[in-house]
């Protein structure tokens, strides 16, 4: 390997966005004919190191090498002329375009580089591609009209259209079934054998032992590492992308009663924005005073979960109880007034209306008890609001300052004055510290803490491995959709396990299904999880 | 038989649809690139007063002066347009407050009317004018001749229009770069398509058109100019291309349909035909189907379903993913 020139090399690449540091003077290298998989947690900084590798972003210091040539991309363009293609998680198509318009679009080498375009010498060229690499798809098709697998296949060829010397792929698998996923490995491999460079994106274990040669790890935008695939283990993969810095924290003794359960959960579906199921089958049950916490990289269903459960998504199949009475399928107001509250992921979007003011936010609820006929009742909403912002500590100018003005650490706090409003029997909070400072963060967990000394069945989603552990009573994983159950919930290394959709007992390397037999996730299915120590 | 009503409010209505059509094919342009003007209305204005300023004051003989006069109507357009690509392209301000402030601008109470008094253009007969040019003996052919061969030359000049931009949009290298930029900026950005650039171009383009639809109505149907002579044309216009689902060639029928209704009012009364009240329907039904038209588009599921381009209106910033 020595004195190889590497195709692709990136050094001390540094990008920064308002307030983050998203790539932290990274060094990257893949060979020619190499599959290199980019391993990492969600924010990690793997989607912008590969958008300044293709061109998108422009970063803020470091320098990229091709083949050894030093190169500056100004746009997309620049790197798909240097021979860099990036296949985007969400794909970059023409949807009422037909597959060849598709393929030749910006095309400056094939038959569709000239004036006027020729249909039939561009789809032919397009079907001898589609051969070559075995990726079946109709030229002529709308790409409206074709699976997700087949549009990925599209953009897949699109870029070997532009004979691309190094393809990147952005989480391909998270769009596909487990048979496309190996179909399209295949093709990867293929792809790599041509002495081309393929830089697969992931933070899925199964998919980056089955198909890289190497890994490289990036954690909180750094360089960790680089190994071969061969030479690592998915329990030493998985410590290297989540870090040790979480070994040492641990619950404070939360020293409350635990008592019958309150939220009770079974069989749920929903539908995620596509249509597609993101909830499959869950069944849980959360006690009164307990906090369960539900781990899991987003995207895997927590947040139509969290949606379904305050009435805010409809499920599809399955229902949900509260201390035995089945909740209103969709109806988020029954599920306040059952006493369900909701701190959402999205708290500028969705947990507050931005433009309406502290004291109207802080009404959203309850405007109706405040009002007389369709009249609001300002003054005494105002004096409401003095009373929460003096409460919760709101740093705000006044009940009538514009919400979307206020801190991240300021917002969440009206949410949670909002919320922990009337009854509180069950408190849903997901993602409840992203993007807050420290001790915002301290203060939203009291807050958690503070509501399950009291009874309420707290159920935490988050991506955050040190508020789990610091918080959970018990935790569950969330993983596609479904959820399994942690069994020691101290063990960092099982966690991470599974939310990368492994099981610490399944250790075949280069399997690419899903954990197989009974430690398939889908086999708790309609099965009460147990409860806090129960072993699966 | 040329002078059967049929005939004569087809060729008249040919004759009308004309401005229509121009103005059509422009914001047809402009919309497939992403970007809608709901100036069209102020940019044909403009066009009409500054044509007709071109045939007032340009000195030569009379083909150069009409020429001139067009060049001039289409630049007054295109500075119009390009006002509304620097607001709601590289400032990304909201498409249509831009659109609706260019046409109040530019309006019957606006810029026009300043241009066209200032420049002490009321009242003028134009000294120069398009009209039939064709030999006799084509004109006085049966149906065909009133129709088809009787017209002025900037009706023939929107046919070529229409098969050029027809062809441009489906067989073209930069026609697809267009389709692309309007259907999803951020594919053809990725694929290295300069969407502003594109963007620019067309909506310019397409305020050029608006403008030569304009001077069409001073210099060839009513060869006078008078405040607010579209009369509301460019609403019709933008109308007309969803209308038309963003097709040229349907563009043409829709402007044929309106102009052929315009003409049909005056000709019934010419001939003491009465069908009730037949100037508040035949006056009042193209714009009561732009109000209906422009109501059903505005629902997005219905503009998706009739192929408007899926991002019309709606500004491209790259570094959002």
């Amino acid at each position: 390997m020595a004195g190889r020139i590497p195709a692709v090399s990136m050094r001390g690449i540094t990008k920064r966005f308002p307030g983050v540091v998203a790539n932290d003077r990274i060094d990257f290298e893949a060979d020619p004919g190499e599959v290199h998989a980019l391993l990492g947690e969600n924010g990690a900084g793997k989607s912008t190191l590969s958008h300044i590798l293709s061109g998108l972003y422009r970063p803020d210091g470091g320098e990229i090498y091709l083949a050894g040539q030093k190169v500056s991309f100004a746009s997309p363009r620049d790197a798909i002329d240097a021979g860099v293609c990036m296949v985007h998680q969400h794909f970059r198509l023409v949807a009422r375009f037909t597959v060849s318009e598709n393929i030749i679009l910006g095309d400056r080498r094939g038959a569709g580089r000239r004036f006027r375009i020729r249909a039939d010498a561009v789809e032919s060229q397009v079907r001898a591609l589609c051969e070559r690499y075995n990726l079946p798809v109709d030229p002529r098709a709308r790409i409206w009209q074709l699976s997700v697998g087949e549009q990925q296949r599209v953009e897949i060829l699109k870029a070997l259209y532009q004979d691309a010397r190094v393809l990147i792929l952005d989480e391909p698998t998270a769009v596909l079934t487990p048979n496309e996923a190996d179909s399209l490995f295949v093709t990867l491999r293929e792809i790599a054998s041509e002495n081309r460079t393929v830089i697969f994106i992931s933070h899925k274990l199964n998919e980056v032992e089955a198909v890289s040669d190497r890994v490289t790890v990036l954690r909180g935008g750094r360089h960790i590492t680089t190994v071969r695939t061969s030479e690592a283990t998915p329990q030493s993969l998985a410590d290297l992308m989540i870090g040790h810095d979480f070994a040492a924290a641990s619950r404070p003794g939360n020293g409350h009663q635990i008592g019958a359960a309150m939220l009770e959960i079974d069989g749920l579906w929903a539908d995620g924005d596509r249509g597609v199921p993101a909830v499959k089958g869950v069944s849980l049950a959360v006690r009164a005073g307990e906090v369960v916490a539900v781990a899991g990289v987003a995207g895997n269903g927590q947040r139509e979960l969290a949606e379904t459960i305050a009435g805010v998504r409809p499920g599809t199949q399955g229902q949900i109880r509260l201390g035995g009475e089945r909740l209103k399928r969709g109806d988020p107001r029954a599920a306040f007034d059952a006493g369900v509250r909701y701190i959402p992921e999205d708290r500028l979007g969705t947990g507050v209306s931005p433009s309406l003011s502290v004291a109207m936010n802080l009404e959203l609820r309850s405007f109706r008890d405040n009002s007389f006929g369709p009249f609001l009742k300002l003054h005494q909403m105002r004096a409401k609001a003095e009373e929460a912002i003096t409460k919760f500590g709101i740093k705000a100018s006044g009940p009538d300052a514009q919400s979307a003005n206020l801190s991240g650490g300021n917002i969440q706090k009206v949410v949670i004055a909002r919320e922990f409003a009337g009854a509180m029997k069950v408190l849903v909070a997901a993602s409840p510290t992203r993007g807050l400072d420290v001790a915002a963060v301290a203060m939203v967990h009291s807050y958690l803490l503070d509501a399950a000394a009291k009874g309420v069945s707290v159920l935490l989603l988050s991506e955050d491995l040190s508020e789990i552990l610091a918080l959970n009573d018990r935790i569950v994983v969330m993983y596609e959709g479904r959820l399994v159950e942690v069994v020691d919930h101290d063990d960092v290394g099982e966690i991470a396990l599974r939310m990368a959709g492994r099981s610490p007992e399944t250790k075949a390397p280069g399997e690419t299904q899903l954990p197989s037999g009974e430690e398939e996730p889908s086999g708790l299915d309609g099965n009460r999880m147990r409860a806090s120590g129960g072993v699966a | 038989m040329n002078n059967a009503l049929v005939v004569v409010v087809i060729a008249s209505g040919v004759a009308y649809g004309t401005p229509l059509l121009f103005a059509a094919l422009g914001e047809l342009l402009t919309e497939r690139s992403g970007v809608l003007n709901l100036g069209v209305e102020g940019m044909m204005l403009v066009g009409a007063v500054m044509g007709f300023w071109g045939v007032e004051r340009v000195h030569g003989n009379t083909a150069a002066i009409l020429v001139a006069a067009l060049v001039i109507a289409a630049l007054a357009g295109a500075a119009m347009a390009a006002i509304h690509a620097f607001l709601v392209i590289t400032l990304r301000a909201n498409q249509i407050v831009s659109g609706l402030a260019l046409t109040l601008f530019a309006g019957a109470v606006g810029l026009s009317s300043y241009l066209g008094n200032n420049l002490n253009l009321s009242d003028l007969p134009a000294k120069h004018s398009f009209g039939a040019f064709l030999p006799q003996s084509l004109q006085n052919m049966t149906i065909v001749g009133p129709i088809v061969f009787s017209q002025n030359i900037l009706v023939y000049l929107s046919w070529a229009l229409v098969v050029a931009i027809g062809l441009y949009l489906t067989r073209t290298r930069p026609g697809l770069n267009l389709r692309a930029v309007g259907e999803s900026p951020a594919a053809a950005d990725t694929m290295g398509i300069n969407v502003t650039a594109y963007r620019y171009a067309h909506t310019i383009a397409g305020g050029a058109l608006a403008g030569l639809g304009g001077a069409t109505i001073t210099l060839a149907i009513t060869p006078q100019w008078v405040s607010g002579i579209t009369e509301g044309s460019g609403w019709i216009a933008i109308a007309l291309v969803i209308f038309a689902f963003w097709r040229p060639d349907l563009c043409l029928v829709g402007a044929y349909f309106f102009g052929s209704l315009q003409a049909l009012a005056p000709e019934l009364q010419a001939r003491n035909i009465s069908l009730g009240p037949t100037v508040l329907w035949t006056s009042a039904l193209p714009y009561l189907m732009t109000v209906f038209v422009l109501v059903v588009v505005s629902s997005g599921t219905a503009r998706r379903r009739l192929g408007a381009p899926s991002a019309l209106g709606v500004a491209y910033v790259r570094e959002e993913l």
